[in-house]
């Protein structure tokens, strides 16, 4: 039996993309991509650390451009923000696909890589439009508007751009609690922060920092859900399944003060 | 603002508000220019969800609920004793955009009872529309209520503002309006829906000679009927709602099971249950003729003047026509294989794609996600296992639903023991 060959990656996407690039140039035949944080257990493996190379990753990007249309390759970068494990493979033999396949006619739903990178996309692109929609901004006293979040899957690279558009004539930060880091607009550009004040035990901005008025607006909005519910329509179970209970502990509608 | 006022009002106007069942955000694209407040995404985002599983995208409320009208299945009817409130336009327009910026909403739905008359009414919700656009250059999605009897003066400024404006016809037929809304003309609906039909179908032809002609209501216009009121059949519902979706142009129009509010012994007790079953398949139905490409007689005709309860009109149709099937899947055209019972249009657009590579079997079709303890009866593809067979539609339909489980089953029986 032929050893797999391990190749170890920073968890980028950039690197795993430099994995990729590895695959072609050293014409690896069975090449396993793991984070170099997972542990590797398995005994008969050749393993190897890839440094992250942006020229090469940017090569194999503009490669799979030239091959497939936009949301095609989107649904790449949104499989890979999964985080599930073992999805680097999936993505390898999906875009190996690609690759050998001399002319793109549309995707083969029939194939199960295939079928499981658009639908891992699908789950992905959910929760960054769960996201866009569970979002509470709480104002600052420094007239930041501050929204702390967990998603399933690390979508706030995905989340900028709508944001960005959208509140174009203020200023605020969505900071994701479950990976330590978050995204701040400052009414000129967008930027990565990592924040001391937050913490998986500190999860939101506290009241003194609030500005004015925030407290009524909270308020407010909390009667204006609890008025449009319907009592004699009550359905819990489509209630969760649009709302799931996980989402609850920063929706301001569904907490008491 | 005093905000225990305000917050008392916000009740009052959100709670009688909340009978409109339009919550739509989509529809527009309209990009934020210049650094200013807000924009409109093409797909509309559900911010929250009520308990009873609505779509809250919109601050939904009424300007005021004094109303000078009686009509008899309206909680803010004259006759009804509740508690009024209006609000003031600066009011709603700081509402709107505090909320918005918080990312609670997607932009306002403004209604309002009718005080004075049509055109003063219309001319507020004018108002709080303008000052929203103009003076806080706000970009989000607005909708407002065409008030019955507006001058079309007005609703030609209205739709200037507005993403969306919507006539709620209500009653489904003219008899029934006359029953319980003496005060309102059935031209006094009409009236404003054709005008905004007429304007934005010439806004449309200005815009292709002049670019820069502003939009008018560009996420077009919606009605919303009221079911089970009183005693029209699902036939005269469709018929009605295809009416309007060809002759205004509608692009939606809302069903909305009656929810007892009166004593009134013109309508149902007040211990009659919302037909909430009822009321999904009749919006199946509306997806059926705006998606599936069915045509009303097909679905709802004089044998057939009532949609089945127990299964979705898809399959009902299926039964009713055994000559189409079975289909078979790796030859059968789009239009085919959307009439199949348990194939919706996504499951069909991944077949077409997947059968270019290959004849699709059974564990294809699983994989795509296609309901098969339906469809499996209906169709064939590439296998020697065929579940089609010449079995009566009565049989048919009782080994479907023995083998599914449906989420409404807790109303068959209840209605079953209506009749026994």
């Amino acid at each position: 039996m032929a050893p797999h060959t391990i190749l170890q990656y920073d968890g980028s996407f950039d690197g795993f993309l430099s994995c990729v690039f590895m695959v072609y140039e050293q014409k690896i035949q069975l090449p396993l991509i793991q984070k170099q944080s997972e542990e590797n257990n398995q005994l008969f493996t050749i393993s190897e650390i890839v440094h992250t190379d942006k020229t090469k990753a940017k090569r194999v990007w503009d490669g799979l451009r030239k091959k497939v249309p936009k949301p095609q390759k989107r649904a790449i970068f949104k499989a890979f923000l999964s985080e599930i494990k073992g999805v680097e493979n999936t993505l390898l033999s999906y875009i190996q696909n690609i690759f050998d396949t001399s002319q793109n006619i549309g995707l083969d739903y029939s194939n199960k890589d295939i079928l499981k990178i658009s639908q891992v996309a699908k789950m992905v692109q959910r929760e960054k439009h769960r996201m866009e929609a569970f979002v509470r901004f709480k104002k600052t006293k420094d007239d930041y508007y501050v929204a702390t979040v967990e998603p399933d899957f690390n979508v706030l690279p995905l989340l900028i751009r709508h944001f960005k558009d959208r509140y174009a004539d203020q200023k605020w930060i969505i900071y994701d609690i479950k990976r330590g880091y978050g995204i701040c607009y400052n009414l000129i550009n967008i930027e990565f922060i990592t924040v001391d004040f937050f913490s998986k035990l500190r999860t939101t901005i506290e009241k003194d920092v609030y500005s004015a008025q925030e407290m009524d607006f909270q308020k407010l909005w909390k009667s204006y859900y609890d008025s449009v519910n319907i009592k004699s329509r009550k359905n819990s179970k489509l209630h969760i399944q649009h709302l799931p209970k996980r989402y609850w502990k920063y929706l301001i509608e569904k907490n008491e003060y | 603002m005093s905000f225990d006022r305000i917050r008392e009002k916000l009740s009052i106007l959100a709670d009688a508000a909340k009978y409109d069942v339009s919550c739509a955000s989509s529809g527009v694209k309209r990009a934020n220019k210049e650094k200013s407040l807000g924009n409109t995404t093409a797909m509309g985002i559900c911010h929250s969800y009520t308990e009873d599983g609505r779509c809250v995208s919109l601050l939904k409320i009424l300007l005021t609920n004094h109303c000078i009208f009686d009509c008899a299945y309206c909680v803010t009817r004259k006759s009804n004793d509740i508690k009024r409130a209006a609000f003031k336009i600066q009011e709603v327009v700081d509402l709107t955009v505090s909320f918005y910026r918080r990312n609670y909403i997607e932009g306002l739905f403004l209604s309002s009872g009718i005080f004075k008359s049509s055109d003063y009414t219309m001319e507020r919700l004018i108002a709080v529309a303008k000052k929203l656009r103009l003076e806080e250059n706000f970009n989000g999605y607005i909708h407002l209520k065409s008030i019955p009897g507006t001058s079309d003066e007005l609703m030609r400024e209205a739709g200037l503002y507005a993403d969306r404006l919507s006539v709620n016809i209500e009653i489904p037929t003219v008899s029934g309006l006359k029953l319980l809304a003496p005060d309102k003309k059935h031209e006094d609906f009409i009236k404003p829906m054709n005008k905004v039909k007429n304007e934005i179908i010439q806004y449309k032809a200005e815009r292709k000679l002049l670019k820069n002609t502003p939009k008018y209501a560009p996420a077009g216009q919606s009605t919303q009927m009221i079911i089970g009121a009183t005693g029209e059949s699902d036939r005269d519902i469709m018929y009605s709602a295809t009416y309007y979706y060809k002759k205004f142009n509608m692009r939606r129009v809302y069903y909305s099971g009656y929810i007892p509010i009166s004593k009134d012994d013109r309508l149902p007790s007040i211990h009659t249950e919302v037909p909430i079953l009822r009321e999904n398949r009749l919006y199946q139905t509306d997806w059926l003729l705006r998606f599936y490409g069915f045509s009303i007689q097909e679905l709802l005709n004089d044998d057939h003047k009532n949609l089945d309860l127990d299964i979705d009109p898809k399959l009902s149709w299926a039964l009713r026509s055994p000559e189409t099937f079975p289909v078979d899947i790796n030859k059968a055209d789009k239009n085919l294989l959307a009439r199949v019972p348990g194939i919706g249009m996504q499951s069909v657009y991944k077949i077409i794609q997947a059968r270019k590579f290959r004849k699709l079997n059974w564990s294809h079709l699983k994989a795509i996600g296609i309901s098969l303890n339906r469809a499996k009866y209906f169709i064939t593809c590439d296998s020697k296992d065929s579940y089609h067979k010449d079995i009566s539609p009565t049989r048919l339909k009782n080994v479907i639903l023995r083998n599914s489980y449906s989420k409404h089953q807790k109303h068959f029986s209840n209605q079953l023991s209506l009749f026994s």
